[in-house]
């Protein structure tokens, strides 16, 4: 066991942890901070994705040792339910899932698609998704989602009420 | 803690709080009596500040229900949906409707909440009449306030000096209960907020992280447990050595109950450790699982057959001119959740239980997890929480099972949270199966003769219904016996569509399943019990026989269809799709040759045509599905928006499920046990174009829509593949090495 610092969402904390554990159950269970969530334990879903220095990482397989220090976010500190962050307000307006248990990686992986190409290709937003499980299948409206947040992000679309959807 | 998703945004309840109520600690002599059904406000219930609350097991597994619901009630009461909270799925709080299940939530599972809700706008009514001085008949409702003769009250204001409730008429059980009062529902040409959309009320807090799932109750004093799966199916335990384990900081114990065995810790990482420290001996195993299934499907005695649809002459097939017959393939596919499943149990003196979990069917897991403790039923409270999807019966049961047990041997509550390989390998199955088609032809190309004969295992080997202790994976693990296992068939009909043929014959079978004692590959239902596996072969079935009279596919179906409603769809999809009517292959012989396919289904009075167009490399066998095209009739559309989401996620999920999914085995073990060796649709096989045309019936009762467009992607594919290359796949899934081999062979 041993003290190790960790910055979440903007806080201090000091955890006493095993080097080894991974930083996800030291969030979930030292933290209680819910939002990543056990997929796989494999770094094969992305239900895990927490940001660290601005990166994805699969924090069911990153050990807390290695995350000290640096800044991590989880889907809860990107945005505030009073202010929203742009991408949130994009899935929420594409209602762009179904169970969600997934949504921490397609999120978490979309901003930091966005903060690095705000004008993603088909084929680029692909490629950048190509490693994220979602078992319900919502792909389809993750992809509107991605594009009208990359378009607010751009401020060429700003969220607009929908009206909502007229049938 | 638990509160977020058990309420609305606005919807407060007054006089009690359901949060504290669900974490409260229960004394020794608590028992747990379900609401009675006979009572409005066992259903329903209006606050001081006119909010709306709902009592139902018709729980919101990831498909926007409650939502509908919402409007359901809303529309009822004359209020804005987002009045209208809900309790959802708490064996203590909802009446008994069975769960959810087999896409009947909004057809059958609404219809007592439409009726007390038309029940408690009556009485508000009656109040209203009495406070205003003007007859009830004159009244009218604006977002829960009631005008007449000049003034107004609200329902908030009408609640608070009168209880609000009476007797309902009950009638039905399971998914068929249904209630009624003095209220009269709505006539549907009068519906407002029904048929408009709406988002969903729960996915907004998910998305911004304020949401909780199942995975995140924790109650005081929780430990964390983990389970160790036998190594090879069948295998029992000689002997357990937790030597390293105990050095382990924050182990709790071992508890090892016949073949099941588990590991209690202070917390998450101590437990996954101590599972791997643990050494167990286990047995080898005498029986094998089998080398090929289909092989042994086929060639496996029957445990029990049923005839099924029939008529005409029964030698038809025999003195036909022309007659064709192939043989279709389905394997055991995987629940697979995103999450593996999980569940906390809280066991205190005198069985006196408490479970969190997402078990679609919480009113039998009360009963299931009281036989496995061997106490009354009303000693055990089964509170639903969000989990991670659910496509039947998934596997939350089990996880709750497991931590009953390991709650009980502890004394303390325990959160089992399976790891991957315990959700993919060890969840229970779809079944696989096998489907024989025959059809023969008259002299003038009319068909003349169709059979069908199916053999498959039991979808509900592992009932549906986990009601008894035997349903368990650790019930069986410990030697308990599987009682409520039940023969469930591949018919015609219920699991394909039927044409119009002079004369055809029908029969399925049951192959005895491999669930002895606790097998990996025992049977349950997965999205749409049979279904998929049905309409795959009927539908792909039913493009060959086109083939073989030189039809258009579309124009053979509707030849022989004469029901309305199918004709719609199948007309609707093909037009939407730009569909040029030619018969099959039609795709051009280069590297990588396009076709396009149509398949449609029928399930519960739900309708749906879809057409696939895709592009096959014919070096590499790979299939892309480009363009998928769905005309859904599911009668009144609720929520058009919702229905939307659902049906886009189904084609996806379905699209993976023929193309990828197939649970791997060897003689002892299910080799699928990630992500990588379970494989299903990720972002790079998403179709460029996927468009819906929602056919709307508002003179209709609404219909399901939670499993039927899974239906008919299969065979929509296959018959698109046979368009671009003229090779049929007739094995589930089609990926990319049996399409190559499939060309090969050509």
């Amino acid at each position: 066991m041993a003290k190790i610092p960790l910055h979440v969402n903007g806080k201090a904390h000091t955890v006493d942890a095993d080097p080894d554990c991974p930083l996800l159950y030291v969030l979930r269970g030292d933290l209680e901070l819910n939002n990543p969530r056990f997929g796989c334990g494999l770094a094969q879903c992305g239900a895990c994705t927490v940001l660290v220095d601005g990166h994805p990482a699969r924090s069911c397989v990153l050990p807390v040792s290695r995350a000290a220090n640096k800044q991590i976010v989880t889907l809860n500190g990107l945005g505030t339910p009073e202010h929203p962050h742009p991408i949130q307000t994009a899935f929420i307006e594409e209602q762009a899932f179904q169970c969600g248990y997934c949504l921490n990686g397609w999120i978490l992986t979309a901003n930091a698609l966005l903060d690095r190409n705000p004008h993603p290709s088909e084929e680029e937003m692909r490629a950048a998704f190509a490693g994220l499980v979602c078992r319900c299948g919502s792909h389809v409206r993750i992809f509107d989602a991605v594009r009208r947040a990359a378009g607010m992000i751009r401020g060429s679309g700003q969220a607009k009420d929908q009206d909502w959807r007229r049938a | 803690m638990l509160a977020t998703s058990r309420r609305g945004f606005f919807g407060v309840v007054v006089g009690f709080s359901i949060a504290d109520s669900a974490i409260a600690p229960r004394a020794a002599a608590d028992t747990v009596k379900p609401p009675a059904s006979d009572r409005l406000d066992s259903w329903i219930r209006i606050g001081r500040d006119g909010g709306v609350t709902v009592f139902t097991d018709k729980v919101d597994i990831g498909m926007g229900l409650q939502t509908a619901l919402s409007q359901i009630v809303a529309e009822e009461l004359d209020v804005s949906p987002r009045r209208v909270s809900f309790v959802l799925g708490d064996t203590a709080m909802t009446p008994d409707q069975g769960g959810v299940g087999g896409s009947t939530s909004i057809s059958n599972g609404a219809r007592p909440l439409r009726n007390a809700a038309a029940t408690a706008r009556a009485l508000l009514l009656q109040l209203a009449a009495e406070r205003l001085g003007a007859p009830a008949g004159e009244l009218t409702v604006a977002d829960g306030v009631v005008i007449g003769g000049g003034k107004s009250v609200s329902y908030g204001e009408l609640v608070r000096d009168h209880e609000l409730n009476g007797a309902l008429r009950v009638s039905g059980r399971g998914f068929n209960v249904n209630v009624e009062g003095q209220g009269k529902p709505k006539d549907p040409s009068q519906y407002k907020v029904v048929g408009k959309p709406l988002p969903r009320a729960e996915l907004a807090a998910k998305i911004l992280g304020t949401a909780e799932y199942s995975t995140d109750v924790r109650v005081p004093g929780m430990l964390h447990g983990r389970v160790m799966r036998p190594p090879a199916a069948g295998a029992k335990i000689e002997s357990v050595d937790d030597s390293a384990a105990k050095k382990i900081p924050g182990f709790v114990r071992t508890v090892v109950k016949g073949n099941f065995a588990g590991v209690v810790a202070e917390n998450e990482w101590a437990a996954i450790r101590a599972a791997k420290a643990v050494n167990i001996t286990w047995s080898k195993p005498a029986a094998e699982l089998p080398a090929d299934v289909f092989a042994h499907l086929r060639a496996t005695a029957p445990k029990a057959s049923r005839p099924g649809l029939s008529r005409g002459d029964a030698n038809a097939l025999a003195s036909a001119a022309r007659k064709i017959e192939a043989s279709y393939e389905w394997p055991f596919q995987a629940h697979a959740t995103m999450g593996p499943g999980c569940a906390v149990a809280d066991v205190r003196a005198g069985g006196v239980t408490t479970v969190w979990c997402g078990s679609q069917k919480n009113h039998a897991l009360q009963k299931g997890i009281a036989d496995l403790l061997r106490v009354p039923p009303d000693r055990v409270r089964c509170i639903w929480m969000p989990d991670a999807g659910s496509y039947g019966r998934a596997g939350y049961e089990d996880a709750a099972a497991d931590a009953v047990v390991l709650s009980q041997e502890t004394g303390k509550p325990v959160r089992v949270q399976w790891m991957r390989a315990d959700m993919t390998a060890w969840g229970s199955k779809g079944p696989a199966a096998v489907i024989d088609l025959a059809a023969g032809f008259d002299a003038a190309g009319n068909v003349s003769a169709f059979r069908f004969e199916s053999r498959c295992f039991s979808g509900s080997e592992v009932l549906y219904v986990a009601d008894a202790a035997g349903n368990f994976l650790a019930a069986r693990l410990m030697g308990l016996p599987n009682t409520s296992a039940g023969t469930e068939f591949c018919n015609f009909g219920d699991c394909c569509p039927v044409y119009e043929f002079p004369n055809l014959q029908s029969v399925a079978h049951v192959v005895p399943g491999l669930d002895d004692p606790a097998s990996p590959l025992a049977a349950t239902h997965l999205r749409d019990p049979n279904g998929p596996q049905g309409t795959f072969a009927m539908e792909s079935f039913i493009d060959e026989m086109a083939a073989a009279a030189g039809s258009d596919p579309v124009e053979f179906r509707l030849k022989y269809t004469k029901d309305p409603r199918a004709r719609a769809v199948i007309t609707a999809a093909a037009e939407r799709a730009g569909w040029k009517p030619r018969k099959s292959p039609g795709g051009d012989a280069g590297a990588v040759s396009r076709g396009r396919g149509m398949a449609y289904a029928v399930r519960g009075g739900t309708y749906v045509a879809t057409v696939a167009e895709v592009e096959v490399n014919r070096r590499t066998g790979a299939v892309r599905v480009t363009r998928m095209v769905c005309a859904h009739d599911c009668g009144l559309i609720v929520n058009p928006d919702g229905l939307r989401g659902v049906v886009c996620a189904n084609l996806i999920q379905s699209m993976g499920r023929a193309l990828k999914e197939e649970v791997l085995f060897d003689r002892e073990r299910v080799t699928s046990v990630d992500w990588n060796t379970y494989r299903v649709a990720r972002a790079g096989d998403v179709p460029e174009h996927v468009e819906l045309v929602l056919l709307n019936h508002p003179e209709l009762p609404p219909g399901g829509a939670g499993e039927p467009s899974s239906r008919p992607t299969a065979a929509a594919i296959g018959n698109a593949i046979f368009d671009a290359v003229g090779v049929r796949l007739r094995r589930v899934p089609m990926n990319a090495e049996r399409v190559k081999a499939a060309l090969a062979r050509a």
